[in-house]
């Protein structure tokens, strides 16, 4: 894949603790299974960057390699992927999702 | 693009053979589906693995002829 795109999805997992790459943004997203895990993040008062894959075609197609996932939205903690919406939304709803904020030592609404 | 039911069927349990799948068409249109696939062949692998091997039985489907398929795994 594309030097460039790889060291900007590093550059950002690495400069940001929790990461969702979506379509749209967190005030307005594009899609409904990017507007799930952006909603849930907010309900846990999570501190999180939003990155807008439909800006750019060439991280839209980057992060699914990357990733090797092939949809969006996709989850990272300290640079690991958590999943994608379904995922996501199942560690919501059993109390995972809580835990590994908890061990990855980030803030939220407890 | 779109893709049907039963052919999404077919894709998951050629590759995961005595599979349970149930597949809904969440908004009547072929694009919008949610699928739950119970296989033994889940068993001692993580979420996101598991998750893979569905995606990987769509042979590079999903997120192209399929646009949204949402996927629940139970081992």
């Amino acid at each position: 894949m594309d030097q460039k795109i790889k060291e900007l999805i590093t550059d950002e997992i690495t400069n940001n603790p929790v990461c969702l790459f979506m379509k749209g943004t967190p005030d307005a997203p594009q899609c409904g299974f990017s507007m799930a895990v952006s909603n849930m993040l907010k309900i846990l008062e999570v501190n999180y960057k939003g990155i807008n894959v439909l800006e750019d075609q060439t991280l839209r197609e980057g992060i699914k390699e990357f990733s090797d996932w092939p949809t969006i939205p996709q989850l990272y903690i300290k640079k690991e992927f958590i999943g994608g919406c379904d995922i996501i939304k199942e560690m919501y709803e059993n109390g995972e999702l809580k835990k590994i904020l908890e061990d990855k030592a980030i803030n939220f609404k407890k | 693009m779109a893709m049907d039911l039963k052919e999404i069927e077919k894709y998951i349990k050629e590759a995961l053979p005595g599979a349970v799948v149930e597949i809904q068409d969440l908004a009547g249109d072929g694009n919008h589906y949610s699928a739950t696939i119970t296989s033994s062949k889940f068993s001692g692998k993580s979420k996101i693995e598991q998750h893979k091997m569905v995606y990987n039985s769509l042979k590079g489907k999903m997120g192209n002829e399929l646009h949204a398929l949402a996927i629940k795994t139970k081992e």
